[in-house]
């Protein structure tokens, strides 16, 4: 079985947004809503700063707020660990929304909740997902954490990294490379 | 008494029926080989059909893929054999099926009647709009000369264009991407080195073990193949020092960041030419065998130390030291970055010298990990007959003025339309292709009131921008992604051409720029510079003459010719530079024979008064100023600009993140209400703001009156004297609140 994971290297983000616009046409997110999306975090005094940018998005958890709270089983790990909403089943209530501490899912003019799927559709296909094959500074590293050889499973090892709230105890899936 | 003209008056463009009836009149496809193509395209029922094309969005010109899917636009990607591109587009190549998506966009040909007293536009066919056109064209021809005919024009269709207006027998074509972006450097690298930098630049940032950012916000200006680059030099541990008063988003990556005061980067490039040769840290043998004039620098610099700097620009002394050993460990893989857009103060072609200078001090100039001399395909063009030779030119109209300026300039034929005591006006006739000149030229009045003194003016757009509201005729052209254009023959590590095809049939009755172009040049007997029938023909032409077909290129996109030369001078290489002297010019000839500074001066320029900050500008990565700012993509990513604003000034103002405010310049000016962004990432004496913003057409609904637009508080400019430069970093603002 594999782990799928990402791993974003924050020193090569430029926080263009490619990544939102190209998760917005490949997955014909609707304007207005989005999977994925850039956060800046400031840190210092002029003239001393650090800067961080980040593109962010649902976490993929192991141990996943949304998916226990979802009272019709939704909301579900699919193969990969990768963490998705089947729209049929959802009712819209709400639940997950209120609890994913990352704020990655909104509700789809269509009535479900949406958010990111790790392009299932093209990793299935073998290819990375639309954000990440978008990216022009090669930010991200898609791939699977049981292989210990996987080009991610090797950034893991030898780069610093960190998590986002960790705190939550949700074991996410994307790591930030700082 | 003379009658008084009747002023033109700017004119909304409604919605389908509320201007009049259309006319009916359909017109002739010249290109159905072109409609079949995309027809048969769309009915194959493959799930995703892929149509080659190159981006439109910017200068780049990125090679991708439109996907299709159930023959419905879905997705562009890039050509992963691009090397402009490497496969990846950026978010505006990404986002621009929203182009084609657009429900704003123009539909139909207009034309400016009166009813009622009221100028308004009725919709028009193609056949009574180009009438229209060619018959003014033809009055202003015999009455005052063709020549007083002035094309301004941006992006691939401007080709067609400039093609009709020479064989009409003007040589007026401009472009704003010169006297109010990149022209100085154009005319510093010319006069250094003889060559320019070109575009895509010749930097070779991903060899370079250092690069120097003075005027560039890479990361911010998404120029594709140069921010790969970039983050693939700095992830390799290169050194990157940024020059900016702001804390850039390449600044943020960089391991020096020197918080320059605005106005004064040509006193630290001088200190550092300073340090560079005080220190004896340049090349000494690339100095001594390629360039001239080094004894002429090494005197004129002599005082321009450091410590001399620091007041001037805030950097400190030691700062300036350290960061020239920098680059000279690095050297010759090192860049000091020419930037791009660089019309600031006046003295730009100056300041760009110095860079210029620096580079070759340094050795860069040829070098491995510094600037590689650029290949580009050798395409034939398709034979045309000569054109008449023009009896004058805008240049006419300023005597001994601008005596280098080697590309017309925009906002000289703008001033040149206005008629003044002591010249009869020479501009008559504008035909505007792909550029809204009153958001894209500074001093918009002046603009409009040139435009005032017109007897024809056609725009020629995709979208109903503020310029089309002033036509006498408004020509709806379709998208890139409608049509085919010329060949994407751009400059590289490699020579390559691409191929545009339409992958959709133009929405509406929308018209690619070779027919418009040919069409009317038919109604003014000039066909013969349009010989080839179809635009297949012509570009089958060009391709064959490489070796290729325009059946290849539609399955290709993109084509790689092998290299025909070395990128770097070999060891040692005799050079013979076109300059003058033959070699790079530390002390230009050219210059000193025109009467300006052979060797770059650092000039004082004006400050601030009290309560007022100077007003800098530039990019996001997500769009291309106003030609974006309504895409319904990329308005998403971003759908309004805000000021940038130091906290200790927006403390003393009692301005609080995210409040409204409206700007006023030192004329007076006042922009549109505009979001304060109080963030340490800026000095405390300017102010930033995204370009392209505060749109005035509730036609564009996405953009409209979202922002501000920061040409409106550019109403002063300080020209360049060498080329005409119109330097725009000249004016300050205040705050108003109680104005929003
Ligand atoms: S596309 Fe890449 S560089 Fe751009 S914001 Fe996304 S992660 Fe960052
Ligand atoms: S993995 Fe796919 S769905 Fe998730 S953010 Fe990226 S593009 Fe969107
Ligand atoms: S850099 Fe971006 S906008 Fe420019 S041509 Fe390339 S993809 Fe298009």
């Amino acid at each position: 079985m594999a782990r799928y994971a990402m791993a974003i290297d924050t020193k090569r983000c430029v926080g263009c947004s490619d990544c939102v616009a190209a998760c917005q046409t490949e997955n014909n997110v609707p304007i207005g809503f989005c999977r994925d999306w850039i956060v800046e975090e400031m840190h210092g005094q002029y003239p001393t700063l650090d800067l961080e940018i980040r593109s962010e998005r649902c976490n993929h958890c192991a141990d996943s707020p949304c998916v226990r709270s979802c009272p019709t089983g939704a909301s579900h790990y699919a193969d990969g660990g990768i963490v998705l909403v089947t729209p049929e089943e959802c009712i819209g209530c709400k639940a997950c929304i209120v609890s994913c501490p990352y704020d990655a899912r909104y509700v789809h003019p269509e009535g479900y909740v949406d958010k990111c799927t790790f392009c299932i559709h093209r990793v299935k296909e073998g290819k990375d997902p639309a954000c990440v094959s978008v990216c022009p500074t090669h930010a991200f590293i898609f791939g699977d954490l049981e292989d210990t050889n996987s080009e991610i499973s090797k950034v893991l090892r030898t780069r610093k990294n960190k998590t986002l709230i960790p705190e939550a105890g949700t074991e996410p899936h994307i790591f930030y490379l700082i | 008494m003379k009658n008084k003209v009747k002023r033109r008056e700017f004119i909304k463009i409604l919605g389908a029926g509320t201007a009049g009836a259309a006319a009916g009149v359909s017109f002739v496809n010249a290109f159905p080989a072109s409609k079949t193509d995309s027809a048969k395209l769309l009915q194959t029922n493959s799930e995703n059909e892929i149509t080659p094309t190159y981006c439109e969005v910017c200068f780049w010109k990125c090679a991708g893929w439109v996907h299709k899917k159930d023959g419905k636009a879905w997705k562009i990607t890039g050509n992963e054999t691009d090397l402009n591109s490497q496969g990846r587009f950026c978010p505006r190549g990404t986002g621009g099926i929203g182009m084609y998506t657009d429900p704003d966009r123009l539909k139909t040909p207009l034309i400016r009647v009166e009813k009622n007293g009221k100028q308004v536009f009725r919709k028009a066919s193609w056949d009574e709009a180009l009438d229209l056109v060619a018959e003014r064209m033809k009055t202003i021809g015999e009455k005052w000369g063709p020549e007083c005919v002035a094309l301004f024009t941006h992006g691939s269709g401007g080709t067609y264009f400039k093609n009709l207006l020479r064989g009409y027998g003007s040589n007026n074509i401009a472009a704003p991407s010169y006297a109010q972006c990149r022209g100085p450097r154009a005319e510093a690298y010319l006069l250094t080195f003889g060559e320019g930098v070109g575009s895509p630049e010749r930097t070779d940032i991903k060899n370079a073990k250092c690069l120097v950012l003075i005027g560039s916000h890479i990361g911010e200006n998404m120029h594709n193949g140069q921010v790969q680059e970039f983050t693939e030099m700095v992830a390799n541990g290169g050194t990157v020092i940024t020059v900016d008063p702001r804390y850039s988003t390449a600044a943020s990556k960089s391991k020096y960041w020197l918080p320059i005061k605005p106005a004064t980067d040509l006193a630290l490039l001088l200190a550092w030419i300073n340090v560079i040769i005080e220190e004896e840290l340049y090349d000494k043998k690339y100095v001594e065998q390629y360039t001239y004039g080094f004894e002429a620098l090494k005197r004129a610099v002599k005082q321009n130390t450091p410590e001399w700097a620091y007041p001037l620009t805030t950097i400190k002394p030691h700062v300036i030291r350290q960061t020239a050993r920098e680059m000279a460990k690095a050297a010759p893989s090192v860049i000091i970055h020419p930037g791009r857009h660089v019309t600031w103060y006046g003295d730009d072609t100056q300041r760009v010298r110095a860079g210029a200078i620096l580079n070759a001090l340094l050795g860069s100039w040829g070098r491995r990990g510094g600037f590689y001399a650029p290949a580009k395909a050798h395409v034939k063009k398709y034979p045309h007959p000569k054109y008449p030779k023009p009896k004058k030119n805008w240049k006419d109209a300023f005597p001994d003025q601008f005596p280098l300026a080697n590309l017309a300039l925009s906002s000289g034929i703008c001033d040149a339309t206005i008629p003044t005591p002591d010249k009869e006006c020479s501009f008559k006739g504008w035909i505007v292709y792909g550029t809204n000149l009153p958001q894209t030229l500074p001093q918009p009045e002046k603009t409009l009131e040139a435009i005032q003194n017109l007897e024809l003016l056609v725009a020629i757009d995709t979208m109903p921008a503020e310029i089309t509201g002033w036509a006498d005729v408004v020509l709806p052209e379709c998208t890139y992604l409608e049509r085919y254009d010329d060949l994407r023959i751009s400059q590289g590590r490699q020579p390559s051409i691409a191929l545009r095809m339409p992958a959709f049939e133009p929405k509406n009755d929308t018209k690619p720029a070779y027919w418009i172009a040919q069409k009317l040049a038919a109604k003014l007997g000039l066909e013969k510079y349009f010989p080839a029938k179809t635009i297949e023909e012509y570009l089958d032409y060009r391709l064959k003459s490489i070796g290729s077909s325009l059946e290849e290129m539609k399955k290709l996109g993109v084509k790689n010719l092998a290299p025909e030369q070395d990128l770097y001078f070999l060891d040692g290489e005799e050079y013979e530079f076109a300059t003058p002297t033959g070699k790079i010019e530390l002390y230009s000839t050219t210059l000193a024979d025109s009467g300006f500074d052979p060797i770059p001066k650092f000039t004082r320029h004006e400050e601030p008064p009290d309560g007022f900050y100077r007003l800098l500008y530039g990019r996001a990565p997500m769009h291309t100023f106003g030609r974006t700012t309504n895409n319904p993509i990329l308005n998403d990513l971003m759908d309004e600009n805000q000021v940038w604003i130091n906290p200790k000034v927006a403390k003393e103002w009692d301005i609080r993140n995210g409040e409204y405010l409206v700007l006023e310049n030192q004329d007076g000016k006042k922009s549109n209400k505009v979001k304060a962004k109080v963030t340490e990432r800026i000095r405390h004496d300017c102010v930033f703001m995204v370009h392209g913003f505060g749109h005035s057409r509730k036609q564009m609904r996405r953009n409209y009156l979202r922002g501000a637009d920061d040409q409106k508080l550019i109403s002063k400019v300080k020209l360049d004297p060498i080329m005409g430069g119109t330097g725009m970093r000249v004016n300050f603002v205040t705050f108003r609140k109680e104005a929003v």
